[in-house]
């Protein structure tokens, strides 16, 4: 039982990573119905700028706290100037262009993001300084950190607090607004492109948040980190039903836990015939399945094709 | 058949088949490897021609369209080497392939024939990736693929005793083994470019047409849109097969390494780079795309020597760089590709507006 | 008709652009002169020796180290003027870069099969000398790698390949005969589904149940992954004694880290792909007291290599990264092989190269039917203080006295695909 449980913190961390990166795909896709493919390079960039200003600040004698928060401010600063320019530059004059143009910009955007961090980071793996004391936890026979513990608590106050400004603020408002119909909402005196870059540099300080929690948990980074994570993320914001913030959350926490279950225990369940070697794919199965039955993913709306 | 004899058009037809048949021995000049490069171009040609057709005309959009070409390489690979011990010829192994893949492709649409535009994307993908996590992993508990050690030894293409790999005398020509294969690529692709060209302006083509417009209104009109959708997936999904197949036989290795997720979305590049749907836009995106990488792995380091005397930055990253930023500004300043179709130049100039 | 046109330009246009790229490098292959196959040739002979290695990209570093061996060694040969055949002999290196890409390595393959070269060093990775093998088997042109220790390489039949290095079965061998040594009883397996990690994770495994040890969980990870946490958890409940990993640095470094954090209380043991400065950095203390292997020997250990060493550093003001001397000792054995023929002629000469038995820098090089390196020594290492010490070698020559001397450390993990 004490394994059980342990897979299961492990799966809800990581699901709370997915879904803090999740937040961001659905984010701009509820608003625009664009997948931004670089947003992984987004969060990638988040990680690495950390490092570096952290890193130094800690060399040069700063306290770790402050350095970290430091840090941290410098990525979302970094990571919103890069949303918005991303928008801005690659995908506002793309509006009305055929719905596959703007995805191959993503793909060429995290190409080339990919290969900026190369240039001023290097091929190395880095580490990541130490943000945060060690400090374990025993409960039931599973052991689990402080670490841990904060980047579900963060996770579950960022949706939150997304929740709140959609739903209970005027930008939130004209966000909705706009994901509705742009032109009707700009004839009622919302300015959609304002909103957009909104949305864009949100998404974008939400990935530099998800870049620094995933550095803290795995000390470790490097400049093709985004890619899978990205892919990852993806995946769970479709399968909560993309466009909708708490399918995001929900969408990244069950597929953690689904691969963590899945790496543990699918070997015992079919007798050594399939083994953690297929970890990667249950996420994936799970998606298709589940599309099948709900076409829009567990709570997203039945729209028509809007992308 | 009248216009066959239009004397511009007939000009034309000499001209390419002047063209094509120097080709390989103008490139030998500089060297097999550059063969080597315009075989692998020819064979993206083949492969987002065939992704064309699933993409461009049907509308479907497909991330996972690498896996029919693993399936293609991979029933190539067990059915002519030393791993089961089995060496058939290739004229009876790539209609296998093909056919494989095709069951594939009817596997893959099947569930997905509800999903639309984005869901449809991540679903092809996961579909693309399932294909090759189990071609890494079926090695155990029975070894079928080999797993990540990939097959050696695979048979090259032979019609009786006339072997592609190799050179040969014919003709007093000497043929290189990349120089046959040339050959047989070009034969292919020109029946693929057929094939695309008759479909495109047949009933099936019209409908797939109709489907990427607006499903509902071709439903309503009486189109079977659940078995059109099938036939393009499966019909995209044979010619990966077969280009699978050919990779194999002139690289004598795969391994899974080959089918990672890049390939997918570098083939879907090449087809919304050049132009969807429209076939010349397509080869164009194709051999631009192939060919681009590998005249920046030589161009770009050379120059950088040239200008700064030393490397500045890794011609590796230099040149994904610019490949990266390419594809940024091809889609800024030509969002239909570089080399629409009149239609949709036509359509894109005259609605602005168009759901977002 | 009108897209008929089109595609009629387009072709048109297409070729032309392929023609093009295709005259724009005429220039640089052209220093390839007639074939110097002729033995009998009273004036000098030039010997050109093909060279393959990654030269950009993130193993661009070993590539280097791989070229000045071979430089090195070809700098020495000519300086001492061969003769063969009754002609005077001066090698020439034709140095290419395969990217440790398979389809470049096939490409750069090509090439040298193009320039007719007598002989090939190379290439680095297994993943590219694979492929490439094939090419130059066709050619008939021998070919000795000095760092591809996938074995597959040597196991496809072909008369041109060999190689001077310990391969993988040889490195899991020693590496499961370790882990009995060490008293281990019970053993989890981890690998990365890569050619190398599961090739290596393999021998490891026969070898390990051949000394009795019980395998009690077999997990695996990919080679991007970085959360392994619900492997090991996995993996805790079965309690080993020692935790096998096949795979890199950048998984393996991680990897100790999370096995601190969930309490798991096995050693850790990997092959070359985590014997690297890199783990020690990635894992942190956590790294502290695990073990690791190496194939061949410590530079300090062999008679020749410290002056090898001197010699290296002097030339080229460089420290050796990892495979300089054994891809050093892949061109001397294949001028020794021409020296015994008597003939610079591939065709000639080949049968010479499996007859092998030549005092190298990193041993006594000798190949036995396959072209694999006759007993092939494999090093084990230490995780001590942020350091890498050497502990024993298995196999091989028989192992000195081990020094307190840390070894030489190579700078980064050798990538294998």
């Amino acid at each position: 039982m004490d394994i059980f449980l342990q897979q299961i913190i492990n799966g809800l961390v990581q699901g709370s990573i997915y879904a803090l990166v999740a937040l961001g795909y659905t984010m701009v896709y509820g608003i625009m119905g664009l997948i931004n493919f670089a947003h992984g390079e987004v969060v990638m960039i988040g990680t690495l700028v950390t490092i570096t200003v952290a890193g130094t600040l800690i060399k040069v004698g700063m306290p770790v706290a402050l350095a970290g928060l430091a840090g941290l401010s410098a990525a979302v600063l970094v990571c919103m100037a890069l949303g918005w320019g991303l928008e801005r530059i690659a995908y506002r004059p793309l509006r009305n262009a055929p719905r596959l143009t703007p995805l191959i910009t993503a793909i060429g955007m995290s190409i080339v993001l990919q290969n900026v961090a190369m240039i001023v980071w290097g091929r190395n793996y880095l580490t990541f300084p130490h943000l945060l004391p060690k400090i374990n936890f025993e409960f039931a026979g599973a052991s689990f950190t402080a670490v841990q513990v904060m980047i579900v608590v963060v996770s579950g106050l960022t949706m939150a607090g997304l929740i709140f400004l959609v739903y209970r603020t005027k930008l939130g408002m004209a966000m909705r607004a706009t994901a509705q119909n742009p032109q009707v909402a700009s004839l009622m005196g919302v300015n959609s492109n304002r909103v957009i870059s909104a949305a864009f540099v949100i998404g974008s300080a939400l990935g530099a948040l998800a870049g620094v929690m995933v550095g803290t948990y795995y000390e470790i980074a490097h400049y093709q980190m985004g890619f899978m994570l990205g892919l990852k993320a993806f995946t769970a914001a479709v399968l909560g039903g993309i466009g909708n913030l708490a399918g995001a959350m929900i969408g990244g926490v069950l597929l953690g836990i689904i691969e963590a279950l899945g790496a543990g225990y699918i070997g015992d369940l079919t007798g050594g015939f399939l083994g953690s070697h297929y970890q990667d794919i249950f996420a994936f199965v799970v998606l298709i399945v589940v599309l099948m039955f709900k076409p829009s993913g567990l709570f997203g709306e039945k729209t028509g094709d809007r992308a | 058949m009248s216009k066959w004899l239009n004397p511009r058009s007939a000009f034309g037809i000499v001209l390419i088949a002047v063209a094509l048949i120097a080709l390989p021995f103008v490139a030998a000049m500089g060297g097999q490897a550059w063969v080597r490069i315009v075989n692998f171009a020819i064979l993206y040609i083949f492969l987002a021609l065939g992704l064309n057709i699933v993409v461009g005309f049907a509308g479907l959009l497909d991330l996972g369209y690498i896996a029919f070409y693993a399936v293609g390489a991979y029933t190539y690979a067990l059915l002519a080497s030393p791993h089961f011990g089995v060496h058939w010829p290739f004229w009876a192994i790539l209609p296998i392939g093909a056919a494989i893949a095709c069951v594939f492709g009817v596997l893959l649409g099947s569930p997905t024939l509800k999903l639309r535009g984005d869901y449809l994307a991540i679903v092809t993908l996961g579909f693309g990736e399932i294909v090759r996590i189990f071609m890494n992993n079926l090695n155990a508990p029975i070894n079928i693929t080999n797993g990540p050690q990939g097959i050696t030894l695979i048979d090259p293409v032979a019609i009786g005793d006339f072997r592609f790999s190799g050179t040969t005398q014919i003709l007093g020509i000497s043929l290189s083994g990349p120089q046959k294969y040339y050959f047989l690529l070009v034969a292919l692709a020109i029946l693929v470019i057929i094939i695309n060209l008759r479909l495109q302006n047949s009933r099936i083509g019209r409908a797939w047409q109709a489907i990427r417009e607006d499903e509902i209104a071709a439903k309503a009109v009486g189109i079977n849109t659940r078995n059109l959708k099938l036939l393009a997936f499966a019909m995209g999904a044979s010619f990966g097969g077969i280009a699978g197949g050919i990779f194999s036989a002139m690289q004598g290795f795969v391994s899974p390494e080959s089918f990672s997720l890049i390939e997918s979305i570098m083939i879907l590049a090449m087809v919304v780079l050049g132009g969807m749907g429209h076939i010349p836009g397509v080869i164009l995106g194709a051999v631009l795309l192939s060919i681009l990488p590998e005249v920046l792995r030589y161009g770009v380091g050379p120059l950088q020597m040239a200008l700064f005397g030393k490397m500045l930055i890794d011609p590796e990253s230099l040149r994904m760089l610019i490949f990266g930023l390419a594809l940024v500004l091809v889609m800024r300043f030509k969002p239909a590709g570089l080399w629409p179709s009149p239609e949709r130049k036509r359509e894109l100039g005259e609605k602005p507006a168009g759901g977002a | 008709m009108q897209a008929k046109l089109s595609v009629v330009a387009l072709s048109v246009a297409a070729a032309l652009a392929m023609t093009a790229c295709g005259k724009k490098e005429e220039p640089k292959p052209a220093a390839a002169p007639a074939a110097p196959a002729a033995p009998a040739a009273k004036p000098a002979v030039v010997v050109k020796l093909g060279h393959v290695a990654p030269m950009t990209g993130p193993q661009a570093h070993l590539g280097k180290d791989n070229e000045n061996g071979a430089r090195l060694a070809v700098e020495e040969l000519n300086a001492k003027g061969l003769e063969i055949g009754g002609a005077k002999v001066t090698f020439e290196l034709l140095g290419e870069d395969d990217q440790a890409d398979p389809k470049q390595g096939s490409i750069v393959a090509q090439k040298l099969v193009d320039a007719k070269v007598n002989g090939v060093i190379g290439h680095l990775n297994s993943g590219t000398t694979i492929p490439a093998s094939k090419l130059y088997s066709d050619a008939g042109i021998p070919q000795i790698s000095g760092s591809a220790t996938n074995p597959k390489y040597t196991q496809q039949g072909f008369k041109t390949a060999f190689r001077v290095m310990a391969n993988d079965v040889q490195q899991g061998k020693a590496l499961g005969e370790f882990a009995a040594k060490q008293g281990v009883k019970t053993v989890a397996i981890v690998d990365d589904r890569t050619a190398y990690g599961q090739g290596l994770a393999d021998e490891f495994r026969k070898a390990a149940e051949a000394a009795g040890i019980k395998i009690v969980a077999t997990e695996y990870t990919n080679d991007k992954a970085t959360d392994f946490k619900a492997i090991l958890t996995k993996i805790k409940s079965t309690k080993p004694d020692l935790v096998f990993f096949g795979g890199m640095d950048a998984q393996g470094g991680p990897m100790v880290k999370q096995m601190k954090e969930l309490g798991v209380k096995a050693k850790f043991l990997g092959g070359d792909g985590v014997c690297t400065p890199e783990f020690m950095k990635l894992g942190g203390d956590a790294s502290e007291g695990n073990f690791c292997s190496l194939p061949g020997m410590p530079l300090e250990k062999l008679a020749k290599g410290p002056e090898f060493k001197d010699k290296f550093n002097k030339k080229f003001g460089a420290e050796i990264q990892l495979y300089a001397p054994y891809v050093y000792d892949a061109v001397m054995v294949m001028a020794d092989s021409m020296k015994r023929a008597d003939s610079v002629d591939p065709a000639k000469y080949l049968s010479a190269v499996g007859q092998t038995k030549y005092d190298g820098v990193t041993a006594l090089v000798e190949f036995d039917e396959f072209g694999d390196l006759k007993g092939g020594a494999i090093s084990m290492y230490q995780f001590k203080g942020g350091k890498l010490e050497y502990v024993l070698t298995l196999g091989g020559p028989a192992a000195e006295a081990p020094a307190a001397a840390p070894a030489a450390a190579p700078a980064a993990a050798p990538e294998k695909k």
